[in-house]
C-alpha cells in the first residue's frame, strides 16, 4: 500500500470544465497513466483517457501533466516531489472532447493532405535496393508514434487556431522529410511542397517539438532545418530571384508556387473540412525570415538573446494581433 | 425506436485497424468495393505497433539456402504439427510477396550489404529471417499500411473529389453486434466511443481482424483492447472457433515495476545474443531442451556462443527455444526458488555486447528500461517473466478463402482472432507474415463473396433493436457491479486456474467461477453518460471476455496432453492421439459446445519434406505405417 498523494485533473467537455482534486494511492515504480487508471477503478469509473500499449510504443496517453506534453506511460510518479501536487490536462491545441480525451483529427487531416509516397515505376517488388545508410535518415522520422505531442506544443497552432489551416505541423514535416531523403521517393518537389502547402515558413524552430518528443526524433534539426535551408537556397538563388522578377506569375513554375511572401496561399487547402473544424480565417500573412548572405538562416543559439530563432511574423508582433488588423470573413456572410 | 441510429452502407465491412484488418481493408478497396475500416482506437494505435522482432519470410537474403519449404517445416514444428497444414503452407510461400509488397508502399526495412532487406534469426527459425526495422517492426508495418490507405484516399480524392469516396476510417468504434439476415452476415452494429452514438454498418460481407483475447489475464502484453471481442462476434452469429486452448505465454516480460509487469521484451535481444541466467549466475536454459529439439541446439555455452557468428557449423544456443519451452523452463525456475528479485529470471545483454552496439540493434529496449524501469541494459541484467502474449486459438477459416466455419455466410477472419495457421504455438515474426499472407485473403474473398451475392442481405428491426437495448443496459441499470471489478476478477480466475501451468482440479473450478462471472456481468452497470465513457465501454466488453476465456477454459480441460501452449501438470507429455484432434467451440443459445474434430490431414509432398525420425515424436503408428508407404512408393 503506497502514501496517498494530491492530484488536479481536469474533468469536462467542449462545454466547459475544471480541475478536480484527488487524493490517489501511488505505488513504487508506478507511472502517471497507473494513477488514472486507479481513479477509474476506484473514485471515477468515467474517466475519459485514451490509452493503449502502456510502453510508450503507441501514443496514445498524450496528456498535459504539470504543463509539460508528456505521455501519461512514460511519466514515472518518482520524478515529483512527495509533496508536490500533479495536474493532468488535456493536450490545448486540440478541442475537448471529454475530460483528457481530445479531438486530434486536425492531425489525420493533416496527413490525409501530405502527398504519399511515391514508388519508382521501373522497380517492381522485390527489386528494391537500398544501402543501409541511405534509409537511415528516413528511418529516424518513421520511429514516430504519432503522439502529436509535437503538434500540440508548436506555438504556431497552440493558441492560434486560425493557422491551423495553412500549417501541417513537425509531425508532417517530418514526414515529408522522411519522403524527401527516402533513396526510391518518385517525387522531387517535397521540399517546396512543404514550403507552399504545408505552412514550413510558418516555423520559427524554436525547438519545443523536438523537446517534447518521447522517441527522441531531432524533429528541428535532422527535418525541419534542412529542409528550410534548401527551400531558402532556391529562394534566393539569384537566377530563380531574377526568373522571379522579370516573368509574370503565371510564367512560373507550379512547383515553386511560394507566392510573393513564401508562404502558403490560402486557396483551398484543407477547405473541405466535414468534421466541424473551421479554419475560416485568412492568415495575416507574416514575413519570411531574414537571412543572411549566405542565404541561410542566421540561427545562432549561442548569440542570440533566447533559444530559436527570430519570429517569421517580425520580432515587433506580439499576437494576437488586433481585430482591424485581421482580414476575417465570417463564413456564412459570404453566401 | 427512440434512440438515433447513424447507418451506413459499405460492400465490405473491416472490424479491428491492426495489421490484418488494414491489409484487408486496402485489399478490398484495390478489388474496387466500398470498404469501411472500424478502429476501437485511434487509427493506427493497434497492437500491431508491439511487434519488435520483425516479419518472417523466406526471402534468402541473409542465408540462400531458406526457402518456403524450410519456413513451412519451423513453423509445423513449432505449432507442433497441429497446425493446419494448409495455411502454414500459403503463409510460407506467399509472405516474401507480402513483404516485397510493403516497400512500394513506403516501409523501409533495415538493408543487406548488398541493399536487400535484412533478415535476423529468431526462436524457432532455422535461418535469418525476420524482416525488421531496428526493433520497432509491427511500428513500421502499421504505420506503412496506414499510409498505404491514405494513398489510396488520395487517389480517391482525385477521382470522385472526396477523400472517403471508397475507403473510410472509422476511429474509435466498437462493434458489439453483428447482424444476421438468415446465415447471411448483413450487418455490424456498434457504438462511437467518442460521442456514445449508436451506428449500423450495413454489409453483405465482414471481415473480422480484431485480435486477441489478452485482457482476460492479470499480467498480460496486451492492451485493453484485447477484449476477444471478434472471437465473441463469430461465435454468437454462428462460426466456430478452435485451439482455444493454446496461449501463448511470451517468455520475456518485464517483472518490474509492476505497472509496467507483462509488456514486452522482444525475443530479439536473445536473437542478438542475450542471454538467460538463475539467481545464482547459471545459464539454466541448457537443462531445459526437450528431446524433440535435442538435435538442432547446443550443448555447451562455447558453442551456443559460436552460432552467433558461424550458424553453418555450430547449433543454435537453447535460449532461441520456441516460446512456450523458454516460458514453461522460466516459470520452473522461478518455481525452485531460483528467482530474481522480483520474480522472474535474468536476461543479460550487457556482459554479451558493447554499450553501443546494444543502443544501436535494440534501440527501443534501452528506451525502455531505461524510462519505465530506470535500467540500463548496457549495464544490468534485464529482470523478466512470461507474460500472456498471444493465442494461438480463433475463429475456424478455411484456409484458402478466410471465410468463417460454422452456419454463418459472409463472415471472414485473420490475424490472430483466427486460428489454425499456428497450431498449438506461434513462432516469433510469424505473426506479423500471417496477417499480411491472410488479411490480403480475407479482403480479397470478402470482397468477391460480395460480388457474388445476387441480392443484399437486410438488416431486421428487431435484431436492431435488441442490440441497441443490451448496449444500452448497463448504463440503465442501478445498484449492479462496478465493470472494473468484475475483470479484475475475470484476470484472476484465468491467470490463477488457466494460467501457463493448468491441473485438472483448478479448471473445473475456472468453470464454476467463470459461471458465477456470468451471472454478475450480466448485472453490471455502469456510472455516467454515453459520451466516451471507458466504465460503461468495459461493461460492455466484459460479455466478450467472459464468453471467450469460457472456451478457453473448457478446451484446456477437454485436452488431456500438453503441447505447445497448453501445459497439463497431470497430463505432462504430448500424445499422438491428441495430435489429430482440434477441439472445436461453438455457441448453443448462451452455452458454449465443445466438440472433437479431426485435424486435415497434410498433403503427401508436404509431408515428405520431413524427416521419419522427427515425425516419429509427433505421429501416431497408424500415421507412420501410412508415411511408410507413401516413401515406398516414392522410390
Amino acid at each position: 500500500m503506497g502514501a496517498k498523494r494530491h492530484f488536479r485533473v481536469w474533468r469536462g467537455d467542449e462545454t466547459g470544465g475544471d480541475l478536480q482534486d484527488y487524493q490517489v494511492e501511488v505505488n513504487e515504480g508506478e507511472v502517471v497513466l497507473d494513477i488514472i487508471h486507479r481513479l477509474q477503478a476506484t473514485e471515477t469509473p468515467d474517466l475519459a483517457c485514451r490509452w493503449n500499449c502502456k510502453a510508450g510504443k503507441c501514443g496514445s496517453c498524450s496528456m498535459e501533466i504539470n504543463g509539460m506534453p508528456r505521455l501519461g506511460c512514460m511519466t514515472r510518479m518518482s520524478t515529483f516531489e512527495e509533496s508536490e501536487t500533479v495536474t493532468v490536462t488535456p493536450l490545448r491545441t486540440f478541442p475537448v472532447i471529454r475530460d483528457l480525451v481530445t479531438d486530434v483529427n486536425f492531425n489525420y487531416q493533416k496527413a490525409r493532405e501530405t502527398p504519399a509516397f511515391a514508388p519508382p515505376e521501373d522497380l517492381a517488388p522485390g527489386e528494391y535496393r537500398m544501402q543501409q545508410v541511405d534509409v537511415e535518415r528516413s528511418q529516424e522520422f518513421r520511429k514516430c508514434i504519432e503522439c502529436f505531442l509535437c503538434q500540440n506544443v508548436c506555438h504556431v497552432v497552440r493558441d492560434h487556431e486560425e493557422n491551423k489551416k495553412a500549417f501541417s505541423g513537425p509531425r508532417y514535416f517530418i514526414r515529408a522529410a522522411e519522403l524527401d531523403m527516402h533513396p526510391l521517393d518518385a517525387k522531387t518537389d517535397r521540399k517546396d511542397y512543404a514550403q507552399a502547402s504545408m505552412g514550413l515558413g510558418y516555423c520559427n524552430i524554436t525547438k519545443c517539438c523536438t523537446e517534447v518528443c518521447p522517441e527522441h526524433i531531432t524533429i528541428t534539426d535532422n527535418a525541419i532545418i534542412p529542409m528550410k535551408e534548401r527551400v531558402v537556397d532556391r529562394r534566393y538563388d539569384p537566377i530563380v530571384w531574377l526568373g522571379r522578377k522579370i516573368f509574370r506569375r503565371d510564367q512560373l513554375s507550379e512547383g515553386d508556387g511560394l507566392g510573393m511572401s513564401g508562404l502558403p496561399q490560402a486557396d483551398g487547402h484543407g477547405a473541405e473540412h466535414k468534421s466541424g473544424v473551421n479554419w475560416h480565417r485568412e492568415v495575416p500573412a507574416p514575413q519570411v525570415a531574414p537571412v543572411g548572405d549566405d542565404g541561410k538562416l542566421p540561427i545562432s543559439e549561442i548569440t542570440f538573446d533566447r533559444a530559436g530563432g527570430p519570429s517569421p511574423f517580425g520580432d515587433d508582433v506580439t499576437f494576437p494581433l488586433p481585430p482591424e488588423g485581421l482580414n476575417y470573413a465570417h463564413p456564412d456572410r459570404d453566401k | 425506436m427512440a434512440t438515433r441510429i447513424e447507418r451506413h452502407h459499405y460492400d465490405v465491412v473491416v472490424i479491428g485497424a491492426g495489421g490484418a484488418g488494414l491489409r484487408a481493408a486496402i485489399e478490398a478497396r484495390l478489388a474496387g468495393k466500398k470498404t469501411a475500416i472500424i478502429s476501437k482506437s485511434l487509427f493506427g494505435k493497434a497492437h500491431t505497433v508491439m511487434a519488435e522482432g520483425g516479419a518472417a519470410a523466406a526471402m534468402g537474403n541473409v542465408n540462400s539456402r531458406d526457402n518456403w519449404m524450410v519456413h513451412y517445416r519451423d513453423t509445423m514444428r513449432g505449432g507442433k504439427f497441429l497446425n493446419n497444414f494448409r495455411m502454414a503452407e500459403l503463409h510460407a510461400k506467399e509472405s516474401p510477396s507480402r513483404i516485397w509488397e510493403l516497400e512500394t508502399y513506403g516501409a523501409l526495412f533495415d538493408r543487406t550489404k548488398d541493399g536487400k532487406i535484412s533478415q535476423r534469426n529468431f526462436g524457432g527459425h532455422e535461418y535469418p529471417r525476420l524482416a525488421h526495422v531496428g526493433d520497432r517492426t509491427g511500428l513500421e508495418l502499421i504505420r506503412t499500411l496506414q499510409q498505404k490507405i491514405v494513398s489510396l484516399q488520395q487517389e480517391d480524392k482525385r477521382e470522385f473529389g472526396d477523400y472517403e469516396a471508397r475507403i473510410r476510417v472509422f476511429q474509435e468504434t466498437t462493434i458489439t453486434e453483428l447482424l444476421l439476415d438468415g446465415n447471411k452476415v448483413a450487418g455490424a452494429f456498434g457504438y462511437y466511443r467518442e460521442s456514445g452514438e449508436f451506428v449500423l454498418f450495413e454489409a453483405p460481407a465482414i471481415v473480422l481482424a480484431t485480435g486477441g483475447v489478452g485482457k482476460s489475464y492479470k499480467v498480460t502484453s496486451n492492451s485493453w483492447e484485447y477484449t476477444g471481442d471478434g472471437h465473441a462476434l463469430a461465435l454468437r452469429s454462428g462460426a466456430t472457433l478452435i485451439n482455444m486452448e493454446f496461449l501463448q505465454f511470451h517468455p520475456t516480460g518485464m517483472v518490474w515495476p509492476p505497472s509496467v509487469k507483462g509488456i514486452l521484451v522482444t525475443e530479439s535481444v536473445r536473437g542478438d545474443g542475450g542471454v538467460l541466467k538463475n539467481s545464482t549466475g547459471k545459464r539454466f536454459m541448457f537443462d531445459y531442451v526437450p528431446d524433440v529439439f535435442r538435435k538442432q541446439y547446443a550443448e555447451t555455452e562455447e558453442e551456443a556462443d559460436r552460432w552467433y557468428t558461424d550458424p553453418d557449423n555450430n547449433r543454435r544456443p537453447p535460449e532461441l527455444l520456441p516460446r512456450d519451452e523458454v516460458a514453461r523452463a522460466i516459470n520452473s525456475e522461478v518455481k525452485a526458488g531460483r528467482g530474481s528479485p522480483a520474480g522472474g529470471v535474468f536476461l543479460d545483454v550487457s556482459t554479451r555486447m558493447s554499450a553501443d552496439v546494444i543502443r544501436k540493434r535494440l534501440p527501443s529496449m534501452y528506451h525502455q528500461f531505461k524510462e519505465l524501469a530506470d535500467v540500463d541494459i548496457t549495464k544490468q541484467a534485464m529482470e523478466v517473466g512470461p507474460t500472456c502474449h498471444y493465442v494461438m486459438g480463433g475463429v475456424e477459416v478455411d484456409p484458402d478463402t478466410a471465410a468463417a466455419a460454422g452456419t454463418v455466410q459472409g463472415l471472414f477472419a485473420a490475424g490472430e482472432v483466427s486460428g489454425g495457421m499456428h497450431g498449438s504455438n506461434r513462432l516469433g515474426g510469424n505473426s506479423l507474415s500471417d496477417l499480411l499472407v491472410f488479411g490480403k485473403r480475407a479482403g480479397e474473398h470478402a470482397a468477391s463473396y460480395a460480388d457474388a451475392l445476387t441480392a443484399r442481405p437486410k438488416v431486421s428491426t428487431r435484431d436492431l433493436e435488441t442490440a441497441v437495448e443490451t448496449a444500452l443496459a448497463p448504463l440503465e441499470r442501478d445498484g449492479g457491479e462496478n465493470p472494473y471489478t468484475l475483470q479484475q476478477e475475470l484476470q484472476t480466475v484465468m491467470g490463477d486456474l488457466v494460467g501457463i501451468i493448468r491441473r485438472k482440479g483448478e479448471l473445473e473450478d475456472s468453470l464454476v467461477r467463470l459461471a458465477e462471472l456470468r451471472d454478475r456481468v450480466a448485472k453490471v452497470s455502469a456510472t455516467g453518460g454515453r459520451k466516451y465513457n471507458p466504465g460503461w465501454h468495459l461493461a460492455l466488453d466484459l460479455r466478450n471476455m467472459l464468453v471467450v476465456s469460457e472456451c478457453t477454459a473448457k478446451a484446456a480441460l477437454e485436452r488431456e496432453e500438453s503441447r505447445g501452449g497448453h501445459t497439463r501438470e497431470d497430463f505432462p507429455t504430448m500424445r499422438p492421439d491428441w495430435r489429430r484432434v482440434n477441439l472445436v467451440c461453438s455457441l448453443d443459445g448462451d452455452k458454449v459446445r465443445l466438440e472433437h474434430k479431426p485435424v486435415p490431414r497434410m498433403r503427401a509432398e508436404l509431408i515428405q519434406l520431413f524427416d521419419r525420425a522427427e515425425l516419429a515424436k509427433y505421429l501416431t503408428d497408424e500415421e507412420l505405417a501410412e508415411f511408410d508407404a507413401l516413401a515406398e512408393e516414392a522410390k
